[in-house]
């Protein structure tokens, strides 16, 4: 079967899954899962463009998407003007000594020859820098958080309309994969894996413990939006008479105040769908520009030497292409990717909550759409993204659901029955990981495998 | 008040060097078992940390009914009594996973970056049974006498300011790290059995015209990998708490003992685990007291003297596996290469 009709019946199966929640459940969940599904398939991209162009392992995913979701609030929050004030110069400053202490350590690195002396050099300017920085950062820190900090406590952003994050979000984190880059990017392949998982729980540390950024695990919340509020919807007359025209046959033969109460039903639900029908036309246009765009970039020359470079990098090398600048590139640009999509994410969300970044969602679980899919192919990360999400939204309820008709039984209180309901949740990885072993043992190269070139990582 | 430098001491003994001790030992444990599988088995493991989680689950279990039944061990934790079993169902499931996993890969002599892939995948699986079984919650365990030298009687019986406080976990698993690697590393230089893991280790090929035999030398590693971890797992259960996730997190310090010591090196991996312990807790110490038992009074420190916050003790492995790697890439003792 050619890969394009394994996408077509993959898509089709999606399409079903999603028409059937709609049917059996509601549209609004439906929808739901649907905007999901697209965030997701905007970050397996990413991840696509690193380990599937060109096979670097990275497991920082969630460093990326959380610096995204910053941007969220940076842009859209109403600047918090007492905190600004109060402490944003000397942040400023601090910022300045961070500057010039990494400046002074590479200038030291760069001009003094190895040995004793550029050791002690290195080390003063750190010490010096740590200090310097200190003093700075510290005032700056304690008068920000004391603004009012049981409603904000930290800087605010920008008053920005929040679609301008999305922008934001991907260079937040195209500039944090260039400094990673530089440290990370010259080590060994599995030795690069370890260091990107340990930053990105520093990333996710940091963003817990700076209040005066984003509040710390005081959470932001009420984020603005893109999209029309459901109460406004239902206020506006030409809402109203849309939903009147659409539901006219049910409507009528109705008395009036019957009608009118049920009009005001068929309101209410129709705004939901409505707002997330806004999300998803969005989240679509994002999705499919992104994808043009990687697919453009995979079929041009570029694409093509990145391939070379991840199948046999010491050849491609002998040819003449710079591996670290290359792999560089791949993953600012990647990073770049899941930072929109992070971004997107806290948008739908409305809140920005650091605690809801962890590795096995935001990282592992991002690895598993792409494999799955079929890495190296842009339509089949796509896919992934959408199968991976709709069996870990739908493996809970589903779990709940056989725990039910297994022990029913079983008295309601009887004890091994509350804990199988309890551990119903925690099925989730241990379906992924059942999937991401069939997948790579019985069909490695994914759903929809990659289409040109021959040699696979996965494969050999 | 004038220097009082023996307070001083045992103040950071306190503090610093009994928790790091002890720490160190839980993470040269792990930091072992990881950098066994790397050098015999030859990739990244990522399983190893949720492995940990998976014995000590097992452990508490059983603990659980030894304490229903009234079985206990006096003043030393009843985990003691279940670790063998719960040993023996993490080298059950290690094997497992090798057999239905990771043997189809080693077979097909598949790239080290695929292996790592699939021990995402049995991450996954155990991280779920885990949380099956027991819960996402904190699960206490431990029980017998808690200390072996209370703060008030150290204070008391040497009349100073400052009290030593001595856990019994920490003694356990000091004691028990010191058997475990000592039983390790005559095994690996003595036995017929560790000198053909450490020629399998050194070059495959070689190993195996030499006649030794694979399926055995794997076999052998599983089992001495999933034991450290299940001691490990345990140990840091006694000492700290259970919490699955944490299990998780202690992945990336175990992996950062084993790279800086040199990966595929077992000593190094001890070093590795004492040298992220001591760094991790000497950092994020606050040093106000112990530099006002040595400082004259008016140069005694206004701040906590806390050179970074405990929230960012992860930075700390991170920081190190970074420094010694760009300063000497093999390692402390020059692990493998390639």
């Amino acid at each position: 079967m050619s890969g394009n009709a394994r996408a077509a019946i993959g898509f089709g199966v999606v399409a079903a899954a999603l028409l059937s929640i709609g049917l059996g459940q509601s549209w609004s969940v439906s929808l739901a899962v649907l905007n999901l599904c697209l965030i997701s398939a905007v970050m397996a991209l990413g991840v696509n463009i690193q380990w599937g162009y060109a096979g670097l392992f990275n497991v920082g995913t969630m460093a990326f998407a959380a610096l995204g979701g910053l941007a969220a609030v940076v842009v859209s929050q109403p600047p918090v003007h007492e905190a600004v004030s109060a402490g944003g110069a000397s942040l400023l400053l601090a910022a300045g000594a961070a500057c010039l202490t990494v400046a002074l350590i590479s200038l030291a690195c760069r001009r003094l020859p190895a040995g004793a002396l550029r050791t002690i050099a290195v080390v003063l300017a750190a010490l010096a820098g740590y200090f310097s920085i200190g003093a700075f950062f510290n005032p700056a820190v304690e008068a920000i958080e004391a603004v009012d900090p049981s409603s904000t406590g930290y800087l605010g952003g920008l008053g920005l309309p929040i679609v301008m994050s999305w922008a934001v979000g991907g260079l937040f984190a195209a500039g944090a994969a260039w400094a990673i880059g530089r440290v990370a990017l010259g080590l060994r392949a599995d030795y690069f894996a370890i260091a990107t998982l340990g930053i990105s729980e520093i990333v996710i540390a940091v963003l817990k413990n700076e209040d005066w950024l984003a509040r710390g695990v005081k959470n932001v919340t009420g984020l603005d939006r893109p999209v029309p509020y459901e109460i406004g919807l239902q206020r506006a007359d030409w809402f109203q008479d849309l939903v009147h025209s659409l539901h006219r046959d049910t409507l009528t033969g109705l008395t009036e105040t019957e009608s009118a109460a049920l009009l005001r039903e068929l309101v209410v639900g129709a705004s939901s769908i409505f707002v997330k029908l806004c999300y998803a036309g969005l989240f679509a246009a994002v999705l499919l520009v992104v994808l043009l765009l990687s697919e453009r970039a995979l079929r041009s020359p570029w694409g093509r030497m990145m391939r070379a470079i991840r199948d046999n990098e010491t050849a491609a090398e002998a040819l003449g292409k710079d591996v670290y600048r290359r792999h560089m590139q791949v993953f600012v640009l990647g990073s770049a990717v899941v930072g929109v999509a992070g971004a997107m994410l806290v948008t739908l969300d409305g809140q920005f909550t650091p605690t809801s970044y962890i590795p096995l969602r935001f990282t592992f679980l991002i690895w598993v759409m792409v494999i799955v899919g079929g890495s190296g192919n842009n339509l089949g990360a796509v896919l992934g993204g959408f199968i991976v999400w709709l069996s870990w939204i739908e493996a809970e309820p589903v779990a709940l659901w056989a725990v039910a008709t297994l022990t029913a039984a079983m008295p309601p209180d009887d004890p091994f029955r509350v804990h199988l309901v309890e551990a119903a949740a925690h099925v989730r990885p241990i379906l992924m990981g059942v999937i991401l072993l069939l997948v790579m043992r019985f069909t490695p190269r994914g759903v929809v495998p990659e289409t040109v070139g021959r040699q696979r990582p996965l494969s050999s | 008040m004038e220097v009082d430098v023996v307070n001083a001491m045992v103040l950071l003994a306190n503090f610093v060097v009994v928790p790091a001790l002890a720490y160190g030992s839980q993470l040269a444990l792990g930091a072992l078992g990881i950098t066994l599988v790397y050098g015999i088995l030859r990739f990244a493991n990522f399983s190893h940390g949720d492995l940990m989680a998976f014995g000590t689950m097992v452990v508490i279990l059983l603990t659980w009914q030894l304490q229903a039944w009234d079985i206990g061990l006096g003043f030393l934790p009843t985990a003691l009594l279940a670790l063998p079993l719960g040993i023996a169902a993490t080298i059950a499931v290690g094997l497992a996973a090798d057999r239905a996993v990771f043997r189809f890969y080693r077979l097909r002599r598949s790239a080290p970056m695929v292996l790592a892939i699939a021990s995402v995948g049995v991450m996954f699986v155990l991280n779920g049974v885990v949380r099956v079984v027991i819960g996402p919650d904190d699960r206490s365990f431990s029980d017998g006498a808690r200390y072996l030298i209370n703060a008030r009687e150290f204070k008391s019986l040497t009349g100073l300011a400052e009290g030593l406080s001595i856990r019994t976990s920490q003694v356990l698993t000091l004691a028990l790290a010191v058997i475990a690697v000592a039983v390790l590393f005559w095994f690996l230089r003595r036995t017929r059995a560790g000198k053909a893991m450490r020629a399998y280790s050194d070059n495959e090929d070689l190993a195996l015209l030499s006649g030794v035999e694979p399926d055995r030398v794997v076999l052998l590693t599983w089992a001495i990998a999933a034991s450290l971890a299940a001691i490990a797992g345990t140990l840091y259960g006694l000492d700290k708490s259970f919490q699955p996730f944490t299990y998780f997190q202690l992945l990336l310090p175990m992996f950062a003992a084993a790279i800086v010591g040199g990966i595929g090196q077992p000593h190094g991996a001890i070093a590795g685990g004492f040298l992220v312990a001591f760094s991790e807790i000497a950092l994020t110490y606050p040093y106000k007291k112990f530099l006002g038992y040595l400082l004259p009074d008016d140069m005694r420190p206004v701040g906590l003297v806390q050179l970074l916050s405990t929230d960012y003790k992860l930075s700390v492995s991170f920081v190190i596996l970074v420094v010694v790697l760009l300063w000497r890439p093999t390692g402390l003792f020059r692990g493998r290469i390639s």
